[in-house]
């Protein structure tokens, strides 16, 4: 593990960064013999051929074996460089399933992070070390980007859909966050820090800070919100039908829509429904919902979506 | 050097008279028009650039605030792509050069021609209003949705650029069918110059991509005046439309900038190598396979936009693809060198920078087509390093070194020999200074678009806004002398290099009808073996059969 950082690449503090940095050298070690082959050859030629009375014209301008070995060659080791980031790419983007999930929510210029336990922070996010940790990045604005170089890791955040990123930190310490996608007027301030401490300091830090505002968890918020902003008209949680579909046991399962088709309830659904309730309409009801954008805000989307995943059979 | 004349009766001076200028159809004259046109762009963009760096030099805010600096490398990126590089090789030197080169009078299409430049600077004039009415802070990628909320003419600027594509389109249009039905007769599809080969590709590109271009400004505009919510998500539409749409052009657009500089570093390494160019076939075909891949590459620029898994994975598979064809070219052009009768004149030092920057550009793009790297790499400055690799220190220094090549076809005179190596190693200096500096900032993390900047980042930027002086002294000696060429320059005569294309068999500067008597394709365009038989050749400019040693100048 590279703790000091290189002459190119900062620190790596993440389980990724090793892999991502081992083909960085390795594309780094055939560009330098690539670069220095064509350089040297060029500037050979140059001196040994400076213009003399005639050039060899028996050379043959057409050479297969040569032609074919030039192409094959470099074909094959881009074939290798190709499988090796794409595995990595993998490794990048599935998450394990037992992380730690955080909200992200990125706006000009900040960014603001949700704790499962209730827990609200801004441009400071504080996670466990040796604990996988999940992002769930949405905008309020335009797009931005979420990218800590010591943990090699970026993800755009946009405004209309979740993104997913995930890293788990080597080492206790404070990294940089920056904004890598351009957002307007203080992009360049739109610095963050991940703050990576140990298991036992994560645990008082988030006891200390779950209190902090309404001092619910997402669920229980979502849950005063399921009658405060009145779902409970239409959506029972016992399982009952009424003018819209119940709550009870619909995340995570597939449901049958008025087009015929099906669509797995999960996060993405449950926010377009709540934004744009006639865009997906359940099959058996009728599209009358009103939209919720305006009215709810993000974090009580996100409450609501905590809330509806509780609600097993 | 006793035959080396200037033609004294050329299309520069008949029909005399500015209203035979603006209202010509020649080919050369509209050649040198979009030249004067794209050479003050380039001054302009490069004046910015200039202003960007000068912010960067320290890491907090002290020339420029952060609008005006994010203005200023929208100005720079947009002048740059849009009104320098783009129409540079083709519009400018491939005007000029493309009919002479297969033996044609003209273009196809004359007027059709005529109205391309005309097209330009409408579009040029557009784009300066914008700049001036309330300059675009979006960048040069205008990203949704922060170009449709932004508070600046936005509008007035995409308008601009969908103008600008027409003169594209009509320049592309106009050499496909001149390539097609106006070569000299022998001419075949394998006896063209290079040259030819990579207009051709490049055309093909302008004609199919800038459409796409064109439709997607139109939809930024209306969803800008009437909100019709295609990209816009509190309108339901997705933002990551607008980049796929974008980049279906604008990668595509990347090889309508590299394919003309690669197609003069064929001519020039022929040329000066004195021997014929190795894998001719390879070398012409390349030039295709980049343009057809080209098209299928686009996603490589979202990797962490949040497109879907098997996407990342098909676009960076097919990346590596498009890179191939270019490598290909490189081994060519210094297979060529092998055992040749080599000249370090002016234009083959630029082939020498331009086989320097070109190889770390297009060797750094493998770092950023490989998934996992691409990850650290995107967005930051070794992206940025990357490109100003490509595009200038690819298409820029090919397009030095031709016009350094054409320079005494098209004026008739000479440039000063001395100036010309200063001015070529202070670019090559301060171009590396500027920008090898930037891959090192990105690798270690410094985002792009920042006009502030962590102190850690400090040594290097330094580094790197010196480079862009010396950079930019050397591109003012370069305007100094080609200038006072024009004017006071030595005659060059019709052939100073010993070329074998047929831009060499007329006189310098040529007719306005190019050719006194129509040239026919005996030879192909580098048999310097064969030619080496007959080596004499007509000097229109002096009227008989000259011996070619005459002529070269040593």
């Amino acid at each position: 593990m590279n703790d000091q950082g290189t002459f190119w690449l900062p620190p790596a503090h993440s389980t990724v960064a090793a892999e991502t940095d081992a083909l960085f050298y390795f594309i780094y070690w055939i560009s330098v013999l690539l670069f220095v082959g064509v350089v040297a050859a060029t500037l050979f030629f140059f001196i040994r051929y400076r213009r003399r009375k005639s050039p060899d014209y028996t050379i043959n301008p057409h050479n297969n074996t040569l032609e074919i070995t030039w192409t094959v060659i470099p074909t094959i080791l881009v074939f290798v460089v190709f499988i090796w980031g794409f595995r990595g790419y993998i490794n990048l983007s599935i998450a394990p399933k037992d992380a730690l999930e955080i909200k992200v929510t990125a706006q000009k210029w900040f960014w603001s992070f949700d704790y499962p336990a209730g827990a609200t922070t801004v441009n400071e996010l504080v996670v466990p070390v040796g604990k996988p940790v999940k992002l769930l990045a949405s905008s309020q604005d335009v797009i931005h980007c979420f990218y800590v170089p010591e943990f090699r890791v970026k993800r755009d955040v946009l405004p209309n859909r979740y993104t997913i990123l995930w890293f788990e930190a080597t080492a206790v310490g404070d990294y940089q966050i920056f904004c890598a996608e351009y957002c307007g007027t203080k992009h360049s301030e739109m610095l963050a820090k991940v703050r990576v401490v140990t298991d036992v300091e994560y645990n008082a830090w988030l006891d200390a800070n779950a209190n902090i505002g309404a001092g619910l968890a997402p669920e229980e918020f979502g849950a005063k919100l399921y009658t405060g902003k009145a779902c409970v008209t239409c959506h029972s949680v016992d399982g009952k039908p009424g003018t819209g579909p119940t709550f009870l046991g619909v995340f995570g399962h597939e449901v049958q829509l008025a087009d015929g088709s099906k669509i797995v309830v999960d996060e993405n659904y449950v926010r377009e429904s709540i934004l744009q309730p006639q865009a997906k309409v359940v099959a058996g009801y009728q599209p009358v919902m009103p939209t919720f954008q305006g009215i709810l805000k993000d974090r009580e989307i996100d409450a609501l979506i905590a809330y509806i995943k509780t609600l097993k059979k | 050097m006793s035959t080396a004349v200037f033609a004294e009766r050329n299309y520069l001076n008949e029909p005399a008279g500015l209203k035979a200028w603006l209202l010509t159809l020649d080919h050369k004259r509209i050649g040198v028009m979009y030249l004067c046109a794209i050479m003050f762009m380039f001054m302009l963009g490069g004046f910015f650039a200039t202003l960007v760096r000068l912010e960067l030099l320290t890491p907090k805010q002290d020339w420029f605030e952060a609008d005006t600096y994010n203005q200023l490398f929208t100005l720079h990126g947009a002048i740059m792509v849009f009104l320098f590089i783009i129409p540079s090789i083709p519009a400018a030197i491939g005007n000029f050069v493309l009919p002479l080169m297969i033996g044609a009078k003209d273009v196809a299409f004359p007027r059709l021609n005529l109205a391309s430049w005309y097209i330009y600077v409408l579009g040029a004039f557009v784009g300066i209003y914008s700049m001036i009415s309330g300059a675009v802070d979006t960048g040069w990628t205008f990203y949704t949705p922060y170009s449709t909320t932004t508070n600046t003419s936005v509008v007035s600027m995409t308008l601009a650029v969908f103008i600008l594509g027409f003169s594209s389109i009509f320049t592309g249009l106009n050499f496909i069918v001149t390539v097609h039905k106006l070569r000299a007769p022998g001419m075949t599809w394998f006896k063209m110059p290079l040259m030819i080969w990579g207009l051709y590709a490049t055309a093909l590109i302008q004609v199919l991509a800038t459409p796409v271009l064109a439709i997607t400004l139109v939809l930024l505009m209306l969803e800008r005046l009437w909100g019709i919510g295609i990209f816009d998500p509190a309108m339901g539409g997705d933002p990551v439309l607008f980049q796929h749409f974008f980049w279906f052009y604008s990668h595509p657009a990347v090889y309508i900038m590299i394919l003309p500089g690669m197609a003069i570093i064929s001519e020039l390494v022929a040329t000066f190598s004195h021997k014929n160019i190795f894998g001719y076939k390879f070398v012409g075909f390349s030039s295709l396979a980049i343009a057809l891949i080209g098209f299928l590459v686009w996603g490589h620029h979202m990797f962490t936009s949040g497109q879907s898994e098997l996407s990342s994975m098909i676009f960076s598979f097919l990346t590596f693809f498009v890179g191939i064809p270019s490598g290909i070219k490189v081994f060519n052009w210094v297979a060529t060198m092998y055992k040749g009768s080599i000249s370090l004149k002016a234009p083959m030092l630029w082939v020498f920078s331009f086989l320097f920057l070109f190889t770390i550009g297009g060797l750094t793009g493998i770092f950023l087509g490989a998934l996992s790297v691409d990850v650290h790499l995107h967005d930051t400055y070794f992206v940025v390093a990357h490109f100003h690799y490509v595009m200038m220190g690819g298409t820029v220094m090919a397009l030095m070194g031709g016009l350094h090549y054409w320079w005494p076809k098209i004026w008739g005179r000479m440039y000063n020999e001395f100036w010309a190596v200063i001015s070529w190693a202070l670019v090559l200096v301060g171009f590396n200074m500027t920008f090898f500096t930037q891959f090192i900032l990105g690798t270690r993390g410094m985002p792009r678009r920042y006009y502030s900047y962590l102190d850690q980042f400090q040594p290097l930027h330094g580094f790197s806004s010196v480079g862009s002086w010396i950079l930019g002294l050397g591109f003012i000696i370069m305007g100094v002398y080609l200038i006072h060429a024009i004017f006071k320059g030595r005659p060059a005569g019709a052939n100073p290099w010993g070329g074998l294309t047929f831009e060499w068999k007329t006189s310098s500067p040529p007719p306005h009808h190019n050719f006194d008597a129509a040239p026919i394709a005996v030879h192909g365009p580098y048999d310097y073996d064969k030619v080496k038989a007959e080596s004499t050749f007509f000097d229109y400019a002096a009227g008989r059969e000259v011996p070619r040693k005459e002529t070269v100048n040593q």
